[in-house]
């Protein structure tokens, strides 16, 4: 038996090793990946429950889309209808309700299940306008930088509105913005979305202005390669790791800033699936249903977390300074304004 | 540049220099967010039971038929001559609010900044001092969750749980209203002016609370902080030679290698004030302490602008001052920074 098998596979071998070749080319690129997550199992939670996560959250918003268009009627992945009120009020978690339900019998799982793919989507979404505006701006404005030429004055202007959005603090200029356009779910989205992007043109700005006079991008300008070649493929490159880990620490924080506007009660509406309104919507239930608010509240939290641990660990593969192998008395380069405080955290 | 002290008063000069186009770039802003974008506020300020005429009087009061460039003129020229405005409903002078409200505010962040001390440097030398080990690791899940917390979900668990469950006050200042004057606007500094030491010790059970709930939310920063400083600072020579020397494990780490190491620590928690300041908003509603964030919570939603602009501006203030205090306090703490 043991003999067939290998005579077949042998018949085989020239596929075999390409297949082997492949596999051991993709180990390598994952190398780094491995070594971390092996050396930090948090790391490897934290990106297992993103996947998850994501996965839970694009089944749960294209299904019911999907099964729409082809069956005619949708198939939801939650047990419960979301918004169908039933008789079965405000009972404890059971088999019938894994997270009980609320008085007015709307099951809990489901509503905490119906709104992840749009915290999610907001955490992802408003992250990513910032970066990329946020981004682009800072790129701009640490590229071209010399005084008294066109970029440079583009760049002061972008430099003093920045500071002027980083004096807000942003959940209240957020909450501000909310309230004064009504409450609703693509207000609330707005106000966030108009305050989020500052710190990234901060984080850019350094990171160019660290790059731009290494010894690699003066060699390049002096082989006399163009300056938006300069940017993109010597200058950005450079960016991306920084950026990359900002960003995913930053989906966290901007779940989080989004469902507090929801809860202090100027964001979305109660009718809406949304983790921080939940909480609001149930909060004085805490000692008689505690599933209610704490059912909502561990669904951020295990969000917020698997982002967290991911980003944590992605600083430890993408960066080698902080694998501290080779610290040595480093005189710090930067004023502390400039070191990226929610980066840290 | 260099590091004298004519050196450092031109730094600080020039950085509150910059505070004047901030300042006047935040009242931009949100001026034009709560004129524009909110729809006839007098339908709001004239009350519920208001008549039609009782609203169009007060849009003719409040100027709001006027063009928007002649009723934001107006209100920065008033602002420049010292009168803030007063809450449109009801007609509180705004500087009287914030100016009780503010100092209140100062108590609670500087108790929670105390907080995150107290606890977060310690765990992030603990986390240095075995990293990659078990108690790193759990170091590193406690602050995360600290951060992966809403605000709000903390502070509404504390209040409604474990206040009442373990005995310690959820709610405002003081048991009673405190019969002394209140000079600072500061409950524990109220009552120990007053040699009220009751009161006193009232007001801190008091603060103990919503000040765990707002530096839980940066305990993180705080333990993260010292956490990497101190694996920058532990393999240097001057640790090592203090460990030759047979020195005990807790002299070395928290005496010779912390004092290095705080550097970075102690400039980060000035950065986080305008963090700690955000959170105030929902920790103070929660809590119903009489500070400048309830009183935000409030202005924005009774569309009291006024309010809500000045609270916005005492924000981008607090932040600018709390962010140059750090800056000039590295400068100090560290001789290789120059002014510049």
């Amino acid at each position: 038996m043991a003999n067939e098998t290998r005579s077949s596979l042998g018949g085989d071998a020239t596929a075999e090793r390409s297949l082997r070749g492949k596999v051991s080319h993709l180990r390598e690129l994952l190398r780094p990946f491995i070594r971390v997550l092996r050396a930090n199992p948090l790391t490897l939670v934290g990106f297992i429950l993103v996947v998850i996560i994501s996965v839970t959250a694009v089944l749960v918003a294209l299904v019911p889309v999907i099964t729409q268009l082809v069956l005619g009627h949708p198939i939801l992945l939650t047990p419960y209808d979301p918004n169908g009120i039933s008789t079965d009020y405000s009972q404890g978690p059971s088999l019938k309700h894994l997270l009980g339900t609320d008085k007015l019998g709307l099951d809990i799982f489901s509503r905490v299940l119906t709104a992840l793919p749009l915290d999610l989507a907001i955490g992802v979404g408003i992250a990513g306008f910032a970066l990329l505006a946020g981004g682009g701006l800072g790129l701009v404005a640490g590229y071209w930088d010399k005084p008294r030429t066109i970029g440079g004055a583009i760049s002061a202007v972008i430099l003093r509105v920045t500071d002027v959005f980083l004096a807000f603090p942003s959940l209240v200029l957020a909450l501000a913005i909310a309230a004064s356009l009504g409450r609703g779910t693509v207000p609330s989205m707005l106000a966030v979305l108009l305050t989020w992007w500052p710190y990234y043109v901060r984080l850019t700005r350094g990171e160019v202005l660290a790059v731009k006079h290494r010894p690699y991008v003066v060699a390049a300008r002096a082989a006399g390669v163009s300056e938006v070649r300069i940017l993109f493929r010597h200058v950005l490159r450079n960016l991306i790791e920084p950026l990359l880990v900002y960003y995913t620490l930053d989906i966290g924080t901007v779940i989080i800033t989004f469902s507090t506007i929801s809860f202090v009660g100027i964001g979305v509406p109660l009718e809406v699936s949304e983790w921080g309104t939940m909480v609001e919507a149930y909060e004085q239930l805490l000692l008689t249903h505690p599933w209610t608010v704490l059912a909502p509240g561990a669904a951020i939290f295990i969000t917020v977390l698997a982002f967290s641990l991911f980003g944590d660990g992605l600083r430890d593969i993408l960066d080698p300074r902080s694998r501290r192998t080779l610290v040595q008395a480093v005189a710090p380069t930067t004023l502390p304004g400039q070191v990226a405080v929610s980066a840290e955290a | 540049m260099g590091r004298n002290r004519s050196d450092l008063i031109v730094f600080v000069g020039k950085r509150l220099l910059q505070l004047i186009p901030v300042v006047l770039g935040v009242i931009v802003i949100t001026f034009f967010f709560t004129h524009v974008a909110t729809q006839n506020p007098c339908a709001v300020w004239a009350g519920a039971h208001a008549t039609a005429d009782q609203v169009q009087a007060c849009i003719v009061r409040f100027g709001l038929d006027r063009p928007l460039t002649d009723q934001f003129w107006r209100y920065l020229t008033t602002l420049l001559s010292g009168d803030w405005g007063a809450n449109p409903r009801g007609g509180v002078p705004v500087l009287l609010s914030i100016s009780s409200a503010f100092p209140a505010t100062l108590e609670l962040v500087l108790a929670s900044l105390f907080i995150m001390t107290v606890l977060g440097i310690p765990l992030g030398v603990i986390a240095a001092n075995g990293a990659g080990r078990w108690a790193d690791h759990l170091v590193r899940v406690f602050y995360l969750s600290g951060w992966a917390t809403p605000t709000y979900l903390g502070a509404v668990v504390l209040a409604i749980a474990v206040g009442p469950a373990i005995g310690l006050p959820t709610k405002g200042d003081f048991a009673s209203t405190p019969p002394f004057a209140r000079l600072t606007h500061m409950s524990v500094l109220d009552a120990l002016l007053a040699l009220d030491f009751p009161a006193a010790g009232d007001a801190l059970l008091h603060l103990i609370l919503p000040a765990s709930a707002l530096a839980l939310l940066n305990l993180g920063i705080a333990t993260r902080m010292t956490r990497t400083s101190m694996l920058e600072v532990l393999p240097l020579d001057f640790v090592k030679t203090a460990r030759m020397k047979g020195l005990s494990d807790f002299v070395v780490l928290y005496k010779h290698a912390l004092r290095n190491a705080l550097i970075s620590t102690v400039t980060i928690l000035g950065i986080t004030a305008g963090v700690l300041l955000s959170g105030t908003v929902v920790i103070e509603t929660i809590f119903q302490w009489p500070g400048i964030g309830a009183y935000a919570y409030d202005a924005i939603k009774g569309y009291n602008f006024p309010g809500t602009i000045a609270v916005v501006i005492v924000f981008a203030i607090a932040v600018v001052i709390s962010n140059l205090l750090s800056d000039v306090l590295y400068g100090i703490l560290d001789p290789r920074v120059e002014w510049r």
